[in-house]
């Protein structure tokens, strides 16, 4: 017998866009003073009106969503950038309050939204897993029972009276984690803090999630990885821009959101309005997937090259500009990254571009992707200085491997890729 | 959660309701009172980090009040010759800025509150009430030693046979130090809130108190005013508490039992005023921060 022991029930939030207020009380008040005479805001810009402006300025980061998750549940987010994931759990974990609904808890809920938060540098690593550990809802006592846990599972028990910061990166993350862990909370939300650590202590973070869900504790799993959602849940719920788009078992919900028609066939249009004002003076027009002959394809045959082209335009010259690809199988694994500039000479050459209108084309080789879906970002960005652009799923697209090197067999062979490899073989 | 296995025989008993309304008075006192593990975890946390790497270290406690003291003596008194009530400069001086700065970080540290742990508030929820209450604590620590050293410099001209008058209204001293908390987080909270907003009243924080320092008998005793200059002093809520303490302590001064009253009422007003912006900023300030 199952209870529930989170409903949340017709939660919107609205986000302010932009900057809030003017920033600064005399502006402010100068904008109030103004309002009281009867005169238009001195601040506002002209041709703005100022009831446009405050409609203009709200975005429903959440709209009118409601769910309910039985005790013992793993359930799964899914959606995509910015459509309510981390507002969802920012709400549970009470670090800001709807804009309207409700939402009901039983027991104690814990976020992992992100590991290590309230770690003192100066502090020790005893120390800090009493603060953190207090910060997190934990009492003295309890610290107290589990601190050896603690320590066994994060593996710095030597350092464990140094100065986190004298830690390093990993050590930093391995204590942190294993703080949270040891909540033993009734609700855990995680937002891809799995993300962290080297292979063996993800291994080990997982195996713990899998623990917490084993003692008939619920989990909210946020993630892009849909390996992991796959493996780690039961059911998950789809966010498109705010919206609850579906509710289903993880393979049916997975299924809906990679098929979304977020990415198109062959091709990728942005309208005018798609495109994030914070792009300026970038303005991606389209991301084409062309066979040999120049054709926009959504399925291309593994033994030939293809080419991807972006079409943008620059309003004002950029300098250190660079377009990048994002290849990534369906299910959420990393394929390959590449830029337009990543050769030296072309670096060189394109160091800063003009105003106009471009197209980087990128050829990939025949022989190198095995069958299956495959999404491709894009991303424009001057490193370290500013990303203009980024839409992780662009396109989606099929590779067909007919021809393929091994397709004598017809056994599915695991890999995104799929080259054909000089082997030989000798007698002796 | 001690409670949560025996409310979940009924279905209908939910631990935490999430919702945009609540009521704007309520400090949820309860649970600050269950988050006292937090706060003192807080106070050691400010102790221990905030002169690690320093070679005096905790002897800033001391050299503070001392060294403010001491420029107070030269200026005020030696140069300016202001009246202290014919007690010695230094202990006049002492007695003011102690229990004045006391009142002063705690309300330029509770001031910072919110944009200081912008990030750790924007990731846990935690009672956010824990970090002032904890800055009021470490501060109170901190009081407690300059006190202590105080005590020395009074055990020290006493036996050198300055004439003193410590009397029983010592035993006020909680009160006193209560009523200076109650102001510096009342106010520091109020503040706190606004700065989410309003990142000006930071600078006029730090410089206003300043000021509030000179409109506070710290280095002049209330009794040297003309009585048109006292009334106005006497509106700042700071002057009966400070006044009160050296009489306490020294002998002069005045205790005022009427202006202890204004003073507690208007420190009322404030946590009143501050709980309210508090709770309304709380909600939605990762927001806008």
């Amino acid at each position: 017998m199952s209870s529930t022991v989170i409903q949340v029930e017709n939660v919107s939030k609205a986000y302010r866009l932009g900057q809030i207020s003017s920033g600064t009380l005399s502006d402010d008040i100068k904008g109030w003073w103004a309002k009281a005479r009867g005169k238009p805001n001195p601040l506002l810009k002209i041709g703005q009106d100022d009831h446009h402006n405050r409609e203009g300025e709200y975005i429903w980061a959440l709209n009118d969503v409601s769910f309910t998750v039985e005790q013992g549940r793993v359930l799964g987010i899914i959606g995509r950038n910015g459509a309510g994931k981390s507002t969802v759990l920012k709400i549970l974990s009470r670090v800001t309050a709807p804009t309207s609904g409700s939402v009901k808890v039983k027991g104690r809920i814990a976020s992992l939204l992100e590991v290590g938060t309230g770690f003192h540098p100066e502090l020790t690593g005893r120390e800090n897993i009493y603060l953190n550990g207090a910060i997190l809802g934990m009492k003295r006592a309890e610290i107290d029972r589990k601190f050896d846990e603690i320590v066994d599972f994060s593996e710095v028990e030597q350092f464990i009276d140094t100065p986190v910061k004298r830690y390093s990166s990993g050590m930093y993350v391995r204590l942190a984690f294993a703080v949270a862990a040891h909540l033993e909370p009734e609700i855990l939300v995680v937002d891809e803090v799995l993300a962290v650590g080297d292979a063996e202590f993800q291994r080990k973070s997982l195996g713990k999630m899998g623990d917490v869900a084993q003692q008939g504790r619920t989990v909210l799993f946020v993630s892009h990885n849909m390996s992991a959602i796959l493996r780690l849940t039961q059911e998950a719920i789809v966010l498109e821009k705010g919206h609850l788009a579906i509710r289903a078992a993880s393979p049916e919900a997975v299924d809906y959101y990679l098929s979304a028609k977020d990415a198109r066939a062959g091709e990728r249009i942005w309208e005018k309005d798609e495109i994030p004002p914070a792009a300026a003076p970038f303005r991606p027009a389209a991301l084409r997937l062309l066979d040999q002959k120049g054709q926009v394809v959504e399925t291309v045959r593994s033994v030939e090259p293809f080419t991807v082209e972006m079409e943008y335009y620059l309003d004002a010259p950029l300098t250190g500009l660079r377009i990048g690809l994002y290849l990534n199988s369906a299910r959420g694994d990393q394929v390959l990254t590449t830029f337009d500039t990543d050769e030296g000479a072309r670096f060189e050459k394109y160091a800063s571009r003009p105003a106009g209108h471009f197209v980087s084309r990128c050829e990939f080789p025949k022989d190198l992707l095995n069958d299956g879906r495959y999404i491709l970002g894009v991303n424009a960005s001057s490193y370290r200085i500013r990303r203009y652009f980024m839409d992780e799923k662009a396109l989606a697209f099929n590779v067909d491997t007919s021809g393929a090197p091994g397709m004598q067999w017809s056994e599915p062979r695991p890999g995104a890729l799929r080259p054909r490899l000089e082997w030989k073989i000798e007698k002796k | 959660m001690a409670g949560s296995k025996i409310e979940q025989t009924n279905p209908d008993k939910w631990d935490m309701v999430i919702s945009p309304q609540r009521n704007l008075l309520d400090l949820r006192l309860r649970e600050l009172w269950h988050s006292r593990d937090l706060i003192m975890l807080f106070v050691r946390r400010d102790f221990v980090s905030v002169y690690k790497q320093t070679i005096l270290g905790p002897l800033w406690y001391l050299i503070q009040p001392l060294l403010t003291t001491i420029v107070f003596t030269v200026v005020f008194g030696n140069i300016a010759k202001l009246p202290t009530d014919g007690l010695p400069s230094f202990l006049f001086y002492m007695s003011g800025t102690l229990i004045f700065s006391y009142f002063a970080s705690c309300l330029t540290k509770t001031s910072e509150t919110f944009v200081n742990n912008a990030n750790l508030f924007g990731k846990v929820y935690f009672h956010r009430l824990t970090v002032p209450v904890s800055i009021l604590i470490s501060n109170l620590i901190a009081f407690g030693i300059q006190f202590g050293f105080f005590l020395v410099f009074m055990a020290y001209f006493f036996l050198r046979g300055t004439q003193l008058h410590p009397n029983w209204w010592i035993l006020f001293t909680p009160v006193l130090l209560l009523m200076m908390a109650g102001l510096g987080l009342g106010f520091g909270i109020i503040v706190s809130s606004l700065t989410t907003k309003y990142r000006d009243l930071r600078f006029l924080v730090q410089f206003g108190v300043q000021l509030l320092q000179y409109i506070t008998p710290v280095i002049y005793p209330l009794s040297s005013m003309s009585p048109k200059y006292q009334a106005l002093i006497r509106l700042n809520p700071l002057t009966s508490v400070v006044e009160a303490f050296r009489y306490a302590y020294l002998g002069s001064g005045s205790i005022n039992l009427l202006q202890l009253g204004y003073s507690f009422a208007i420190m009322l007003i404030a946590i009143a005023v501050g709980a309210v912006i508090f709770n309304r900023v709380e909600a939605t300030f990762m927001d806008t921060v």
